[in-house]
């Protein structure tokens, strides 16, 4: 089991971090499940689904969405992966430039419905960027977006329409996602507090 | 990785991955409807061409522009500027018009080093005189790497004039440093007396450099350069280092054969090696551009001076 990097923020210099279980194993999956309850009643033709999963914590997260959505309506959507890096807002001039992820994407999203998964949502920009990449795949007929957790702190007017758990949380706090890729091993969600108050200034990075 | 990329020679090979790993994940771009992602948006890239070149100009200009780079072709007469005065001056010129980042190919050895020293922009080589040529030998481990899933342990023969060509000089440095057995032949009038210092196997016998080997790698012979001064004609050179299916036999069965093109063909290669497989040479020219377009990625204005301006 490999511990997953958070989507979308950058090595820093780590301060001295708590760390608790926001979300075990089995209540990672009853959410997954419920959110895939609520999609296949939402969209009523299951057949128009496409999951696109934003690595690296969507991936196993849109997995098992895409197996719950099969056992539910015995049609499985196809899944994509969109890795946005290209796409972020804060590949600044000067610092090193972040590894790519994968991108499969395996089939057009013409007239599909696109259902983004994210495994933590907060300033929203990483949802901005998943956008802007799926256009490049054609034209959705509309985008949904599920989030695991969602932390609030958004800076960009960015919706979530699938919520596993809202979980209020200081701008320095992290929280992740620990999941293998294929989300076969148990999962579960840490939150990662500052120790002792104050934090160094830090530069915010996309979430 | 620094901020320029002026030849493998000092690059670690923790440092080749990266680029290689973040090359592989640009090909998929080539694949998308929208063949264009907007990471240098707003960023000029100059190809600064001090001798002529259809394939690596353009290979880099297309990769900036996949990239939403703006991509400047800015091609100099090289005659006009063999003075190292002159040249730095166009570099002091372009500096001026505040490029991200600067693709130079010049045909003397040690130029884009010159030209980064002055520049603010980091400067790509694209090729210097006889001494290195980095994008194409990443390009050609990509290759290798797709093909045969590693580099680590291959046997890769380089065949052709050792001695003028960069593409075999960055390549020895490359495959050496990932870990494969590097073997050289040509005529020995293109063999370096001292190559061996390089790590690498010399041999003067077509046969024995590609015994058994992984990776056959032909050289272009530069016909309108040579003019039959090294070796007694291209027909002989052709019969004793051109490569044909007969010859392949003596490599592994599984070889693949490369050409950082142009081809002259029923010279170095035969014309059926040329279009069929094991030749991967289109293979190569497609990596070219994800090849690049992760170069661009990892350094296009990521000038360390920041505070310029």
């Amino acid at each position: 089991m490999t511990e997953l990097p958070p989507s979308g923020s950058r090595p820093a210099p780590d301060p001295v971090r708590s760390s608790r279980a926001v979300l075990d194993d089995a209540g990672v999956r009853r959410s997954l499940v419920r959110i895939a309850h609520e999609i296949v009643e939402r969209n009523d033709a299951a057949k128009d689904l496409y999951v696109v999963a934003i690595p690296n914590g969507g991936v196993p997260l849109g997995r098992s969405i895409v197996a719950n959505i099969e056992e539910i309506s015995a049609t499985a959507p196809p899944l994509g992966i969109l890795d946005t890096t290209l796409y972020r807002d804060d590949l600044t001039t000067s610092g090193e430039r972040p590894p790519l992820r994968e991108t499969e994407m395996p089939s057009s999203v013409d007239g599909r419905v696109v259902v983004l998964i994210e495994d933590v949502v907060n300033t929203g920009r990483t949802i901005r960027a998943a956008m802007d990449a799926l256009m490049d795949f054609g034209r959705p007929r509309s985008v949904q977006v599920v989030a695991l957790v969602d932390r609030g702190h958004r800076e960009l007017p960015i919706k979530i329409d699938y919520v596993g758990k809202n979980i209020p949380t200081q701008p320095d706090d992290r929280v992740r996602l620990i999941a293998d890729p294929l989300g076969v091993e148990p999962m579960k969600v840490v939150l990662e507090e500052l120790v002792g108050g104050m934090a160094p200034p830090t530069e915010e990075g996309a979430g | 990785m620094g901020q320029d990329l002026l030849g493998i020679e000092h690059l670690e090979a923790e440092e080749i991955v990266k680029i290689l790993d973040t090359a592989e994940r640009m090909q998929e771009i080539a694949t998308r409807e929208v063949k264009k992602v907007p990471t240098l948006r707003g960023h000029t890239v100059v190809n600064l061409f001090f001798e002529p070149s259809t394939r690596t100009a353009s290979s880099f200009e297309i990769a900036g522009k996949r990239l939403s780079a703006d991509v400047v072709n800015f091609s100099v007469s090289s005659s006009s500027l063999t003075k190292a005065e002159s040249i730095l001056d166009t570099a002091q010129t372009l500096d001026a018009m505040d490029p991200d980042c600067v693709i130079v190919r010049h045909p003397v050895a040690g130029v884009p080093k010159r030209i980064a020293d002055v520049l603010h922009a980091p400067v790509i080589n694209a090729g210097d005189g006889a001494h290195e040529h980095p994008t194409q030998a990443l390009l050609d481990m990509l290759t290798v790497r797709q093909e045969k899933g590693r580099i680590d342990g291959l046997a890769v023969a380089i065949v052709g004039d050792i001695m003028h060509s960069r593409v075999a000089r960055s390549n020895i440095y490359g495959f050496t440093k990932m870990g494969a057995e590097v073997r050289v032949t040509g005529p020995p009038t293109m063999l370096p007396p001292d190559i061996a210092e390089l790590g690498v196997k010399p041999s003067t016998s077509l046969r024995e450099a590609i015994d058994g080997a992984d990776v056959v790698m032909m050289l272009r012979i530069q016909r309108e350069r040579l003019s039959g001064a090294l070796f007694p004609s291209i027909r002989e050179y052709a019969a004793t280092f051109g490569l044909d299916r007969a010859k392949l036999r003596y490599a592994r069965d599984d070889a693949i054969v490369m050409h950082p093109g142009p081809v002259n063909r029923g010279v170095e290669l035969s014309h059926d090696l040329v279009d069929h497989s094991p030749s991967v040479i289109l293979d190569q020219v497609r990596n070219g551009v994800a090849l690049r377009m992760a170069v661009l990625y990892l350094i296009a204005g990521r000038a360390d001076s920041g505070e310029r301006g």
